[in-house]
């Protein structure tokens, strides 16, 4: 059996593990729905409830998915900016922290107050959430490229648009991807947020009405599916990452001596 | 010396590389560090002129200054008749480290050149995967890397990388070639393999050489002129021919005039220290 199969295996099995303890320990120590559901009743109402819930996961997985693309672009952008300019990155790291450490449930209701409530505080705040690891990640992607790299281009009379563009960028695709990985799972944290404050869709919103009815296993279906969502997006952006930057994650096996 | 007139550049065209008074210092006022006193150098097309001294005196400035990598503090740097900078002249550059970018494979590494300078950069995109990579692979087959141009560089051993970076200094046909300690951190076989493939690369080529080093023997193999520097303020104190035939061999180095030639350039970079440095 090859090594990365059996990773998976054993990965798999630690999942269906941990569920089956939650089980066990359900039965056991009797605990009422309205504390802690069993995964089985919880599978048992997300199934019977699916076609009532599919319309609300589709508009958080739309709201996040675009919060995510909007909060790649800025972050990029600002990345490139602090990240090729000394003063650039001197100037604004202090404000940017600043913004970073803002609880981010705090801007909802401003979100709401400039937008109403719906779909367009919930991209917003999506794309707050993920910005801040993507601008640090690029910019220190950008900063920390070898001079002699640089040195490279400079001695043929480069620009500094193809310095970037050849070198800066490529250096800094680990680093991105990275934080693409963090960032996609925090734009979902984003979209939730809000619909859970103020829309009146989105899994954020069910869970929400839920929990005010004590409907415990349809909160817990919630999570569940908000947790396979984040892992299947976390597998897409990880699968992109191994295909675009191979060559960071060397194999020994392959060197030539 | 300093003149306020653009000097005629037709002045300066029997050489093909000027350094007249050159002077370079980091810092103001009294925290100013000479890196390198009055200068002058002149290369004529096609020569292969060795810069050798003690570390520090200034030798990769000088190559520097040559790119227009950095200024002159003072003094003309003239490259083909112009002022460096002025007009782009083909530059070719090799480094101590190969500094290969790992992201491409060896190949697309070695056909970066072409990508950045005109005229080639502009058939790129039509000639990338034809002629451009034919010539590639023609350069690296002749430094015996035939079929690694697809391999990424970390696959490759310090040698062959290093030879991988003579490729794309190359590619392009630079006019000048400037060549930064590139066979340094190289044992001594693949070094001495080295300034076979790099002799014949130059007889071949002909591009204008100016080679730093702190091999004496490497000098003595490679280029037609050697100049000797001195360090704080770095300086050229010396400057002599080569005599020895081409092509030149490694058996050549045990000759008696080699030995004395690279006795004499070792005598003048030892009593060249400054006194401080000199206990």
């Amino acid at each position: 059996m090859n090594p990365q199969l059996r990773r998976h295996i054993a990965s798999g099995l630690f999942i269906l593990g941990f569920f089956l303890l939650w089980e066990a320990l359900c039965w056991l120590f009797n605990v009422s729905d309205i504390v802690l559901p069993k995964p089985s009743q919880i599978i048992i109402t997300l199934i019977a409830r699916m076609p009532a819930l599919w319309p609300h996961v589709l508009q958080t997985l739309y709201t996040t998915l675009i919060g995510f693309g909007l909060g790649i672009a800025i972050g990029i952008a600002l990345g490139v900016l602090i990240g090729s300019s000394r003063l650039a990155y001197d100037v604004a790291y202090p404000l940017l922290i600043g913004f970073a450490t803002i609880p981010k449930v705090a801007v909802v209701p401003i979100f709401v107050l400039w937008f109403g409530a719906g779909g367009v505080p919930a991209v917003l705040t999506a794309m707050i959430m993920c910005i801040f690891p993507i601008v640090v990640n690029v910019a220190t992607g950008l900063a920390t490229t070898e001079p002699e790299l640089e040195d490279v281009m400079r001695a043929l009379h480069a620009s500094k648009l193809e310095i970037l563009w050849n070198v800066g960028l490529p250096r800094t695709m680990p680093y991105f991807f990275a934080s693409l990985k963090v960032s996609v799972t925090l734009a979902f944290v984003g979209t939730v947020i809000s619909e859970t404050v103020a829309s009146n869709r989105g899994i954020g919103n069910v869970m929400m009405i839920a929990s005010s009815n004590f409907d415990v296993p349809l909160v817990f279906a919630g999570l569940l599916i908000l947790a396979v969502l984040g892992v299947a997006l976390y597998a897409v952006f990880s699968v992109i990452e191994t295909n675009i930057t191979g060559w960071a994650h060397r194999k020994d096996e392959m060197a030539i001596g | 010396m300093i003149s306020t007139i653009v000097p005629d550049p037709r002045a300066h065209s029997q050489y093909f590389v000027e350094l007249e008074a050159v002077t370079l210092s980091y810092g103001r006022n009294d925290k100013k560090i000479h890196a390198l006193g009055l200068t002058n150098l002149r290369l004529m097309q096609g020569e292969f002129v060795a810069l050798v001294g003690p570390s520090g005196c200034g030798k990769s400035t000088i190559l520097k200054l040559v790119t227009g990598l950095i200024n002159a503090s003072s003094g003309y740097v003239y490259v083909a008749g112009r002022q460096v900078g002025a007009e782009p002249v083909r530059v070719g550059m090799a480094f101590q480290n190969p500094t290969m970018l790992p992201w491409l494979t060896v190949r697309e590494n070695v056909m970066l050149p072409l990508k950045i300078v005109p005229p080639f950069r502009q058939e790129y995109r039509a000639k990338h995967k034809g002629e451009f990579r034919d010539r590639a692979d023609a350069l690296l087959k002749e430094v015996g890397l035939a079929n690694f141009g697809d391999k990424r560089p970390w696959q490759l051993s310090g040698g062959m990388l290093q030879r991988a970076s003579l490729c794309r200094a190359l590619v392009h046909e630079p006019q000048l070639l400037m060549l930064d300690e590139p066979f340094g951190a190289l044992d001594q076989f693949t070094r001495e393999e080295l300034w076979a493939i790099m002799q014949e690369l130059w007889t071949k080529l002909r591009p204008t050489v100016l080679l730093v080093t702190h091999d004496l023997k490497e000098a003595g193999y490679l280029a037609n002129r050697i100049c000797v520097m001195r360090a704080r303020p770095g300086q050229i104190i010396d400057d002599a021919e080569v005599p020895f035939p081409r092509p030149r061999t490694i058996e050549m180095s045990y000759t008696p005039a080699f030995v004395a030639l690279t006795q004499r350039l070792r005598e003048l970079i030892v009593t060249a220290r400054p006194a401080k440095d000199a206990a």
